[in-house]
């Protein structure tokens, strides 16, 4: 029973990953229509601007960047005794990272979709393609390719549950900063006039324009939102497996996409449930089945969603107009 | 119809045009055979041709029949494992049992390509009957998702080696060989683009709900197409099975068939040229940026975004190269009273005004 | 102006490939390929430190026989097909007297057949497959084997740990792991241990805590994790942090600066072999080890080492051969005997495989390694040689 209980906390933290990547997805597609396939990379993006922030640019970096080579930018906010590891640091590092990722979202659709919004859906498929592979070899190229260690944001402890199962408080932590930035997006789109704007875009993007509402500037905020979204992903992930690679968003962003359609896509709880599914389904089969099917989980899920219930467990079912 | 200038019957024509196209090949084979050009251009160039029937057999489905998959490199496996496999166990004895010569070889190379060929088209029948329901985006994730479990299985079967990889296999570097299927698939994807399956595949690309209201069974001629690509993905894995003697399953990752498709995006989603062209460039510019080979990929991405901005359509868009020639041979031939060219038009960019 | 356009692309990327390399004539010219990007990047770049160190060494000395030698770095981006295309043209365009390279078995494998059709010798430092110096005579390895490593690490739990029951961890999607995971079952149960749990995970795997949790059930008195540091330090941190307290043995793929940077503390008294320690305080080593860490800003690991390593028997063995041909490189390489190298002497057998030892780390608080054992083994002698 405390297996269980083990695998059910560990799938649920994995998940609370996939669903804070997935709402990205879930958003950009609704008002876009279309599946941005870099959203995995800016996961990555904002786990290694979460190890830069902490750590620091290093003595060249700064150099480079005309700053002191003994100050912040160089050692990091851990680095140079600025800030203590504890929970604030690691906010403090998070809220940063989805700063410096909500202005690469909004970049990546000024220069790279927004000029093919006029073309065709696979037109800009193709280019979400070329975006993901260039975060990632850039990627490759600026941070170096292999895997750099996350430096602790906070003292992690072990905590005994009842019946053997154990959980560490960086679990703890995940999921209840998870929850948080749900709730916030949930009232972002819900109770705000530009939440309601998203909406409207999502529904139908000329009769929003008709209506006065300035679209260009609601799908950059909404690729804000996404990217801010999935940069606190790869600070939280980071946190609990302080192992970071240029690549390390490809499996994890597709599965999220997975989450997203098992949701329904466009559904804002939909990803959320979605990726709690995922989750936990993922951990399930690598606890009782095989580790070896792991990766191939995911996909299995989505071909069997997309036979049986195209429009997801909370999508609703859309007639395709002619 | 056309008036035929020549009254020949279509057969003989065939027939000839074929036995040149063989003697070509075979004079080539020889010479690179007699190891006149460095062993590193024929290389080169024998990759080249696996790229070809790679993006034309990737084109027919992506660029004719609109349907965007990205799990090429999943069928290419099955065809290049399984042709391995009977490879080593049976088609070598095959080959000595003939007599070891040339002729025992041919026939047992032969019969692996069509297991390999016919291995992939099984897995894109399996692949392709549930996924050609689902519209553009969510096909191409279908897709790669199929091309993961497969690499997924491969690195689990310990008969073809698993994560080891499968080595042993037969080296077979033969120009004619690879050139031959890189001609066939041109051949068929051509024959099948100027015929009435043809032209019900890029009905379907066009406006797939039109099609389905004018009566053409989109699901089953999808499928149709797709097995066939897949069959001929799986020829090229052949090709590479023996190309070096090993295969792993790392090499077949989705970052391969993203390569493919850049093939095909580059030369013209709808032209079978320039699937042709791109695949010759792609697999050329690698060896010449060797000295950037850090941000090779880096450039390919940039290219492909500046590419998808600039000019979506590729390098020539979706236009008929053949046709255009056809049309001057025949007037050259036929003179002023030539009759109007044929009516079929596939001049609609991928780049275009789409409402969908 | 379409059509011209598109001319001008093939003709532009045919001419660029065809780049005219000059012969070597007066230098020694030496082909490396490794792959120093992609996920084993780092064993990649180690090795090409070690080989330029190495050259540069030699040069600085006056070179072999008064040629200077020159190096041909290629990257191959961790792909096989890649490798061969990389040692076709080093043969072909480039001319080069001998090749070094891989890392990775795999990749070894893809190139042999290229190297040998040329009858160029290639050296691999660190392919650890027994299939690669099967291709051909013309191809050397200068680490120990997958069976004699697998063996040496079974027979340290068995006989030296007094282990009686085992688990492993192994990495289904690296041909590294699994190859060792069947020569550690072989030689353990052979020496009557018995493996009551195996696991398995994939390379880049973060979490693991699945398997742990099933492994802990088993209660085994070790467990083998042959697999890559990045993912080993992960898992010996879970493996702490769910309670499991017993020693971890692995094989050479631990070594790297990285691997305690993962793991921390909970590598605490366990195991790895090596090819060699860089604490080890034999005054060849610690002279291989100040000099690496004055020009690169790190301490060497052991790819770096027996790349170093294998460079110079490269050298050493050009000095000796009666030409620059590659069949007369080739048979002084055969004729190597008692090479004193970093990571310990080196001599072919008749498999072309290097017959040297292997050292049992105990990896101590701090990070710091303690060589526990030296095992002094022929390298084709040990297990089931299949």
């Amino acid at each position: 029973m405390s297996t269980f209980l083990q695998q059910l906390i560990n799938g649920i933290s994995l998940g609370a990953i996939y669903s804070l990547i997935a709402l990205g997805y879930t958003m950009v597609y609704g008002v876009l229509k279309l599946i941005n396939f870099a959203h995995g990379d800016v996961y990555m993006v904002g786990a290694f601007m979460g190890y830069y922030l902490a750590n620091g640019l290093g003595q060249r970096g700064a150099q480079m960047l005309g700053m002191n080579p003994d100050g912040v930018i160089a050692r990091g906010l851990l680095g140079g005794g600025t800030l203590e590891p504890s929970l604030i640091t690691a906010l403090v590092v998070m809220l940063l990272a989805m700063a410096i990722c909500a202005a690469i979202g909004v970049i990546i659709e000024r220069l790279a979709y927004r000029p093919v919004r006029k073309y065709s859906r696979s037109t800009a498929l193709i280019t979400a393609i070329g975006v993901s592979l260039l975060l990632e070899n850039g990627g490759q190229v600026v941070f170096g390719a292999e895997p750099k260690f996350f430096p602790e944001l906070f003292r992690k402890r072990n905590i005994d549950l009842v019946s053997g199962a154990s959980i560490n408080s960086a679990d703890i932590v995940v999921l209840i900063i998870a929850l948080a930035l749900m709730i916030a997006l949930q009232l972002i789109v819900y109770r705000t006039k530009t939440g309601r704007a998203m909406r409207a875009v999502s529904f139908n993007l000329q009769s929003a324009k008709l209506m006065g509402i300035n679209t260009d500037r609601i799908i950059a905020f909404t690729f804000a939102l996404g990217s801010a979204l999935a940069a606190a992903a790869g600070v939280l992930v980071a946190i609990r497996i302080p192992r970071i690679d240029p690549l390390m968003g490809i499996l994890v962003g597709l599965k999220a996409f997975v989450a997203a359609v098992l949701g329904g896509i466009g559904n804002i709880p939909g990803a959320m449930l979605g990726g709690l599914l995922i989750g936990i389904t993922e951990t399930m089969v690598v606890g009782y089945l095989s580790p070896t099917y792991k990766d191939a989980v995911a996909f299995a899920i989505l071909i069997l969603i997309l036979l049986f219930r195209p429009s997801g467990l909370l999508g609703t079912v859309a007639q395709e107009k002619v | 119809m056309h008036r035929e200038k020549i009254d020949m019957p279509r057969y003989l024509r065939n027939l000839i045009f074929a036995l040149i196209v063989i003697g070509v090949l075979l004079g080539l084979d020889f010479v690179f055979q007699a190891g006149i050009i460095n062993p590193y251009y024929t290389r080169i160039l024998m990759l080249c041709g696996i790229s070809i029937t790679l993006a034309v057999s990737l084109n027919l489905i992506n660029g004719f029949t609109g349907q965007f998959s990205i799990g090429h490199a999943g069928f290419m496996a099955v065809g290049a494992y399984s042709a391995a496999y009977f490879s080593v166990n049976y088609g070598v004895n095959l080959a000595n049992s003939l007599g070891g010569g040339k002729l025992g070889w041919v026939i047992a190379l032969a019969l692996t390509t069509i297991v390999g060929a016919v291995a992939a088209g099984l897995a894109g029948l399996v692949v392709g009957v549930p996924s050609l329901r689902l519209r553009g985006d969510y096909l191409a994730i279908v897709t790669l998702g199929f091309g993961q479990i497969i690499v997924v299985f491969l690195n689990n079967i310990e008969a073809i080696g698993g994560a080891r990889g499968y080595s042993g296999i037969p080296i077979v570097k033969s120009f004619f060989w690879i050139f031959l299927i890189a001609v066939l698939t041109i051949v068929i994807v051509y024959n099948i683009v100027n015929s009435a399956f043809g032209r019900a595949l890029i009905s379907i690309r066009e406006d797939e709900l039109a099609a389905e209201a004018m009566g053409v069974n989109t699901t089953r001629y999808k499928v149709m197409a797709f097995v066939i690509s897949s069959a001929m993905a799986g020829a090229g894995g052949v090709l590479l099975a023996h190309f070096d003697g090993y295969l792993n399953p790392k090499s077949f990752e989705f970052i391969k068939s993203f390569e493919i498709l850049i093939m095909i995006i580059l030369g013209g989603l709808g032209s079978i040229v320039g699937s042709v062209i791109g695949a010759i460039v792609l697999t050329i510019l690698p060896e010449s940026l060797r000295g950037f080979a850090e941000y090779r990929m880096v450039i390919y991405s940039l290219l492909l975004i500046i590419l998808m901005i600039t000019r979506p359509q590729g390098l020539l868009g979706s236009a008929d190269v053949f046709k255009g020639l056809r049309k001057r041979l025949r007037r050259l031939t036929e003179g002023p009273s030539g009759t109007a060219s044929s009516p079929t038009q596939s001049e609609t960019s991928i780049g275009g005004e789409n409402p969908r | 102006m379409k059509r011209i356009l598109i001319a001008s692309i093939l003709i532009a990327s045919l001419l660029s490939a065809c780049q005219q390399q000059g012969g070597g004539g007066d230098k020694v010219r030496i082909g490396v390929f490794m792959s120093t990007t992609g996920s084993t990047a780092n064993f990649g770049i180690s090795s090409v430190n070690g080989i330029k160190m190495a050259a540069d060494e030699i040069n600085a000395a006056g070179g072999i026989n008064g040629k200077q030698v020159e190096l041909l770095v290629q990257d191959d981006r961790s792909d096989a097909s890649e490798a061969a295309t990389i040692v076709t043209k080093f043969v072909t365009q480039d001319q080069v007297n001998a090749v070094i390279g891989e890392v990775a078995s795999s990749r070894s494998i893809a190139a042999a057949p290229i190297a040998q059709n040329a009858k160029i010798p290639m050296l691999t430092p660190s392919s650890t497959n027994p299939e690669v110096t099967k291709k051909g005579d013309f191809i050397f390895r200068s680490c120990f084997i997958d069976p004699y490593q697998g063996a040496a690490i079974a027979q340290f739990a068995a006989k030296t740990l007094g282990a009686k029951t085992a688990a492993i961890m192994v990495d289904r999607k690296n041909d590294y792991s699994t190859g060792l995971e069947k020569f550690i079952t072989e030689t353990f149960t052979k020496l009557g241990g018995k493996i009551v749990a195996t696991q398995s995970y994939q390379e880049g795997d973060q979490d693991f805590n699945a398997q742990l949790t099933s492994l802990k059930g088993s209660n085994p008195e070790v467990i083998f994790v042959p697999g890559y540091y990045n993912d080993v330090g992960l898992i010996a941190k879970q493996a702490r942090d769910k309670g499991i307290t017993v020693p971890l043995i692995g094989g050479d793929g631990w070594d790297s600066e990285q691997l305690y940077k993962f793991g921390g503390t909970a590598l605490n008294g366990s195991y790895f072999t090596n090819h060699y320690s860089p604490f080890d305080t034999e005054p060849r080593v610690q002279k291989f080890v100040n000099d690496y860490k004055k020009r690169y800003n790190s301490t060497p690991d052991a790819l770096a080492a027996t790349a170093y390593d294998a460079a110079n028997i490269m050298f050493d063995a050009i000095k000796r051969s009666k030409s620059l041909s590659g069949p007369d490189i080739r048979d002084a390489l055969a004729a190597t005997n008692a090479f004193p190298g970093v990571t310990g002497t080196v001599t072919f057998n008749q498999n072309r495989d290097a017959v040297k030892s292997i050292v049992m780390i105990e990896i101590k608080d701090g990070g710091t390694y303690a060589v526990k054992e030296r095992v002094n083994v022929e390298g084709s002698a040990v297990a089931s040689n299949q």
